[in-house]
């Protein structure tokens, strides 16, 4: 393993504080806990908080700011944060509007932000929550917990932070992030495995010549290992699942996020990018938004996810495009 | 009978059965999960021996109360609430009796309801059930909980992370299971 690191179990708490001393101007760090908050909080309006295992950044402190989420909850690598840290974000988003919970579907995240949920509810605080759901490498059925929330997740922090930034009530973003979330779906390939530093060796090793399809962002394991392929058929591959998915129709508008999973050069993601809007031109798609970068990362590993949610509803798109101070967005 | 000493020196043996396996739990985990249960595992048992260091207990119940705070507040992901979730039914059970096997039957209820999962799901459930119906029988064994773990080899995973990789589960330990099969033995070792 060689990494740019201390101490492994030093690791979050110098990455947190790293961030929010670099952008002072933006972000403050609740102390005693690994919770990034936004700068001058708005008053009366609906705090949005996310969070997750630390590992994916700039997800999700990166995304901290005026126009996106109030505050982020860290936790250890890979590891879903503790329901007292998610509690304490809880009480500093609140501003009298009530707060709203953007969970990715992971066991873990789900109990952790339940119990802080319940925890806040006793306090009075008025909480809601949505739990994404886009990776579609996962077979939805009754034998699994459904599907990984992935790189889809950040499109939901923009909407929702938008509308909260518009002064949306907790009812409005919740009926908001269903009719999102559905229309959301992602799917990746890797080229590697990631290495949690605690741990010092990678989750899963892939040959020089091999890449795996639907690989989640721990690394857990995809669909279907085989030898690499140009940039064109990894496309082609990821679209034949997206496709039936939704399904596409012609005239169609759609956002594309193209997300970097840690280690891919952004030289390749262009490429990668290029052939994805080709490819979506000639199903004769309308393609009304792009984003290209690291966004939701799996710390080290290398490759990229392709993020397409259909556009149902104009103001979902002008969401999408209203400004924001973030780090990352 | 339940006291004190003996609750504290089940759950220092426990941390220690942690500490010295606590590379082989996140092995296991790798293959099926994301690798850290180990870690996580011990960042919460250390946080316990910490609190157990400067507290003073009236109870056994006050124990459990602790154990469930410091873990629920430290080893995060899904083990933290389910281990936290567990103690803290457990804290409310040891107010009631001190017979064991009522103790933990609450705890393993504790787990079912947070995790909202049953036996034969692939996960520590598979191993406080038979270790309950053991101890409220009279007659748990090491060889009990051997068998227990050993139980979630063969089967698939349909709750927590390692159900995402579903058939391919199949042939590996539940990490969980593992974990707690050393609460169960530090308990057989220290309250018989």
């Amino acid at each position: 393993m060689k990494k740019l690191i201390n101490n492994p179990s030093d690791i979050v708490v110098e990455m947190v504080d790293g961030l929010v001393n670099s952008y002072p101007e933006l972000l403050n760090r609740l102390d005693s806990s690994l919770i990034v908050i936004r700068k001058n909080l708005p008053e009366n309006k609906v705090g949005i908080i996310s969070g997750g295992g630390s590992g994916h950044e700039p997800a999700h402190a990166g995304f901290v700011g005026q126009g996106m989420l109030t505050a982020a909850v860290c936790g250890q690598v890979f590891t879903s944060p503790t329901p007292d840290q998610i509690f304490e974000a809880i009480k500093a988003a609140d501003t009298g509007k009530g707060v709203f919970l953007v969970i990715k579907n992971y066991s873990g995240d789900i109990m952790n932000f339940e119990m802080a949920k319940d925890m806040a509810e006793m306090e009075g605080i008025n909480v809601d929550s949505c739990i994404v759901d886009d990776d579609i490498a996962v077979e939805n059925s009754t034998y699994t917990q459904g599907k990984r929330g992935v790189a889809g997740t950040i499109l939901v922090h923009k909407i929702l932070g938008a509308a909260s930034e518009n002064g949306a009530t907790l009812e409005e973003i919740k009926q908001l992030s269903d009719k999102t979330i559905s229309n959301i779906k992602t799917i990746g390939v890797a080229f590697s495995g990631a290495t949690v530093p605690e741990v010092g060796k990678p989750g899963f090793v892939l040959a020089d010549d091999e890449i795996e399809y639907g690989v989640g962002i721990h690394g857990e394991p995809g669909y279907r290992r085989e030898k690499l392929q140009p940039s064109k058929q990894l496309v082609n591959e990821l679209i034949s699942k997206l496709k039936p998915a939704f399904p596409f129709k012609e005239n169609d508008q759609y956002a594309v996020l193209i997300n970097g999973l840690g280690a891919t050069p952004l030289m390749e993601q262009y490429v990668f990018a290029n052939d994805v809007l080709k490819q979506l031109k000639s199903e004769k798609l309308n393609i009304v938004f792009t984003k290209v970068g690291n966004y939701m990362t799996a710390i080290d590993m290398a490759g990229v996810s392709l993020t397409l949610m259909k556009i149902e509803d104009q103001a979902w798109l002008e969401k999408l495009n209203s400004p924001v101070m973030t780090v990352a967005w | 009978m339940l006291d004190t000493t003996k609750v504290l020196n089940w759950l220092n043996e426990f941390a220690s059965l942690i500490e010295q396996n606590k590379a082989y739990l996140s092995d296991l985990d790798t293959p099926i999960g994301d690798g850290d249960h180990g870690n996580n595992m011990s960042r919460g048992v250390k946080a316990m021996q910490e609190q157990f260091a400067k507290s003073s207990f009236e109870s056994p119940s006050d124990i459990f109360k602790a154990t469930a705070m410091t873990l629920m507040g430290n080893i995060g992901g899904a083990s933290g609430p389910l281990y936290g979730s567990a103690f803290m039914e457990m804290a409310k059970s040891a107010k009631e009796t001190s017979d064991l096997g009522t103790i933990i039957q609450a705890g393993l209820n504790g787990i079912a309801k947070r995790g909202k999962a049953q036996t034969g799901e692939k996960t520590m459930i598979d191993v406080w059930q038979p270790v309950s119906e053991s101890l409220l029988a009279n007659h748990l064994t090491q060889q009990v909980i051997d068998t227990a773990v050993k139980s979630t080899k063969p089967l698939i995973a349909t709750k927590g992370r390692a159900s995402y990789v579903a058939k391919r589960s199949i042939g590996h330990l539940d990490p969980g299971s593992v974990s707690s099969g050393y609460l169960f033995t530090a308990m057989l070792n220290n309250l018989k």
